[in-house]
């Protein structure tokens, strides 16, 4: 789709819409067809799996046309950021990097390591009405993009998409054209739906969970391909979510379903823990080998080695458990029953019990700032003296806020929610920091022991290892000096009023 | 960015028609190529239908007190854009020799500072995103065809057959000569050349003998590029078949910078 103004989409089929569109657009304008314009183009839509581009508001898309090809990196409004030619065939198959050039330039640091896979085909017929003004002139032009998509085996023709493109000191003229399209019938604004803040509890944490349920699915097939390491850190982002939503909000479900499944995803989430560790290790294996002082990197090599080996083991065992009837089961069940939960019928009011049910607008409030408060306690009783595990369990506390916050994030206003997520992310980094560094060291430890058993590398290398565990030693002490200061920041009069805030509007 | 410029001290001679033609084969190539129309006439501005008229008039460009590129429309065609011509212009020789036109001497540029360097010191910010510039150029000797001279890379001048056209490229050449420092690269060409007539036939031969730097690419005096005033666009774009539009095509191959090996 060309850069514009706004999109549209065009219901009730292309044939009639053309007509609805001119007699629009002629009180004020000239309309004449370009007849060179119309051209079909194949595209592919690239992203990672959990769709970092999108997120970032960039939309990557191979464009096949007249037996060339292109990546075209655009604004999620459309408007380009980078472009560079491509091989024309289409893209099938994931990549983990694209060719040299300016589009890849871009979004490197934003995708690695995840790989780029093909979401979507379409092959789009776009054609172009020249918007003419009193003297002949073309002021802008109308851009129509018909679509057939296909993903995920299904085909389906989307709605007729319609821009403004603006031509170059006429901003004026594409405004009124925008204006005049959006009037015309049959003509909407291309928006997307919200969260709705009355949804009954039970109902909306049922979906909450359905949704993280979809996301661990998803991800299933990718960890056991073994496509790139992000999609077990997403599976276990969504075991741990789901845990802390049994948690913090499994009371509303009906009764046991909260206790039965607890466990459960204990068990999956201890499951990917091992595998996960070593995908960490050898991810920052070669900035971990840069910051050696007196070793050199090349000591630590038999450690990446036998890292590698041990991961492939541990993978082994994963892959069978993700593979086992007791999974499948867990899975199954589980969202059989949340289905039950979401699609039951609401209570009725009757003279014996004539309160609503609690709604998600409720829950929101309450859980959210009881898990606050929890914070703001358990953070203030640390002191210089205090052992690590203080520590470790606020870090617990933190990231079950984050979760409460990001569960209920479409409830709450916007500009409030970045506020409060930035002063707590600040918070959470230094406790991360923190026990990360602790949790490594320790692992270097055993390590080191497992790998002096096997007789696995030379003396050299636990050397190096263990200037690497001086290191981790160092950003821990310093992790903790710098938690008082971010934790006063956090619990300030300025930081709690801001959270009362949030609270305070989700409530309307 | 490579700086064209139509001109002739005589007017009614196919400057504008060229700068037009020229452009569009010019952005037809695949460059992006920007026409001032600094002809407060503004012929080339009638031709592609835009209003000559810029916000605050020539003062403000040449005070800088708006950009170019705020003043700049983009055509009905592919990657070509205009600087509209506006009223104001025929005082642009008056604009361009106040004081306060000039850059500050104690930020650098004091070259550009000069009122003969204003035009090329204002076109510098475009670099980036413009591959060729064309300037029309009002006729006349004045401080703007002056600034034109000392902004462009190549001047084009349209020479119809007669012995005082010939005398003129001769005057122009030693005036340009008599340069310090950037030169404009001189290239001619025959414009609205009639082969029925005699004059005009010895005219070119003999010219062509005796001045390397005149394209062999005559344009003929053809009534389709007369009609351009009616259809208000390049002959290339309204009949790209015809005689009128090859020999335009024919002229630009010679003016324009050798493809890359």
């Amino acid at each position: 789709m060309a850069p514009g103004l706004q999109e549209y989409v065009l219901g009730g089929g292309d044939e009639t819409g053309g007509a609805a569109l001119r007699d629009a657009l002629e009180p004020a304008f000239s309309v004449v067809e370009d007849r060179g314009s119309a051209g079909a183009r194949r595209l592919t839509w690239l992203d990672t799996f959990d769709w970092r581009l999108y997120r970032a508001g960039l939309v990557l898309a191979h464009e096949q046309a007249r037996r060339a090809g292109r990546l075209l990196l655009t604004a999620s409004d459309g408007t380009p950021v980078a472009e560079q030619s491509a091989p024309a065939a289409q893209p099938r198959r994931p990549t983990l990097e694209l060719p040299a050039g300016p589009v890849w330039d871009r979004i490197a640091s934003l995708v690695s390591p995840r790989a780029l896979l093909p979401m979507a085909r379409a092959v789009s017929t776009a054609s172009v009405t020249r918007l003419l003004n009193a003297d002949g002139k073309v002021v802008a032009r109308l851009v129509t993009d018909a679509a057939r998509v296909s993903a995920a085996g299904c085909e389906v023709d989307l709605p007729v998409r319609l821009a403004i493109a603006e031509v170059r000191g006429y901003p004026g003229q594409a405004r009124r054209a925008a204006r005049l399209l959006a009037e015309a019938p049959g003509v909407s604004a291309a928006t997307q739906s919200t969260f709705a803040a009355a949804l009954q509890a039970s109902v909306a944490v049922a979906s909450l969970l359905l949704r993280l349920l979809d996301t661990l699915e998803q991800n299933t097939d990718g960890v056991l391909r073994d496509i790139d390491t992000e999609f077990l850190h997403d599976l276990r982002v969504s075991v741990r979510r789901t845990r802390s939503a049994i948690k913090l909000l499994g009371d509303v479900l009906p009764a046991d379903l909260a206790d039965q499944y607890a466990a459960e995803f204990k068990w999956l989430g201890d499951l990917t823990t091992p595998t996960r560790d070593f995908d960490v290790y050898l991810l920052g294996f070669d900035s971990m080998a840069a910051s050696l002082v007196a070793a050199s990197p090349a000591d630590l090599e038999p450690f990446r080695a036998f890292l590698a080996r041990r991961r492939a083991r541990e993978f082994r065992r994963l892959a069978a458990a993700l593979s086992s009837p007791r999974f499948r089961t867990v899975t199954e069940h589980w969202r059989k029953a949340l289905v039950e939960v979401r699609d039951a019928r609401p209570p009725r009011k009757t003279k014996s019990s004539p309160n609503r049910p609690p709604t998600a607008a409720d829950l929101a409030v309450s859980r959210t700032e009881r898990a606050h408060r929890r914070i703001v306690t358990q953070g203030r009783a640390i002191d210089q003296n205090s052992a690590p595990e203080s520590l470790h369990n606020l870090r617990k506390r933190g990231k079950e806020l984050r979760y409460l916050l990001e569960f209920f994030a479409p409830l709450h206003d916007p500009v409030a929610y970045r506020k409060v997520v930035s002063d707590l992310k600040q918070l959470q980094d230094v406790l991360g920091e923190f026990q990360d560094s602790e949790v490594q060291r320790e692992e270097l430890h055993a390590l080191a022991d497992a790998i002096l058993a096997e007789r696995a590398a030379p003396a050299a290398t636990l050397l190096a290892m263990g200037e690497l565990a001086a290191h981790l030693a160092e950003s821990q002490a310093e992790a903790r000096a710098d938690f008082s200061r971010r934790f006063t920041a956090f619990a300030s009069p300025a930081g709690l009023q801001r959270f009362t805030t949030l609270l305070g509007r989700a409530d309307q | 960015m490579k700086i064209y410029a139509t001109y002739n001290i005589k007017g009614g001679v196919g400057k504008t028609t060229a700068a037009v033609n020229l452009a569009y084969l010019s952005a037809a190539d695949g460059d992006r190529t920007l026409l001032w129309d600094l002809d407060p006439q503004g012929a080339a501005s009638f031709l592609f239908r835009i209003k000559p008229r810029v916000k605050g008039g020539g003062q403000a460009l040449i005070r800088g007190t708006k950009t170019l590129d705020g003043a700049i429309k983009g055509t009905d065609f592919d990657r070509l854009d205009l600087l509209p011509a506006d009223f104001t212009y025929r005082n642009m020789d008056l604009l361009l020799g106040r004081k306060g036109t000039h850059s500050d001497p104690k930020h650098g540029e004091p070259k550009h500072g000069e009122p003969i360097h204003r035009i090329a010191h204002l076109l510098q910010p475009l670099a980036g995103e413009y591959d060729t510039v064309f300037l029309d150029c009002p006729p006349s000797i004045s401080l703007v065809s002056e600034n034109v001279l000392h902004a462009t890379d190549i001047l084009v001048v349209p020479l119809i057959p007669t012995t005082l056209s010939v005398r003129t490229l001769d005057q122009l050449t030693d005036f340009v000569a008599s340069f310090n420092g950037h030169r404009p690269q001189i290239r001619a060409f025959f414009s609205m050349v009639d082969r029925r007539k005699s004059l005009h036939r010895e005219i070119t031969t003999d010219l062509w003998k005796q001045r390397p730097d005149v394209a062999q690419t005559a344009i003929p005096a053809l009534s389709l590029i007369e009609r351009m005033s009616i259809e208000r666009a390049p002959v290339s774009a309204f009949a790209p078949r015809s005689q009128a539009s090859r020999a335009y095509q024919s002229l630009w191959s010679e003016l324009r910078p050798a493809p890359a090996p």
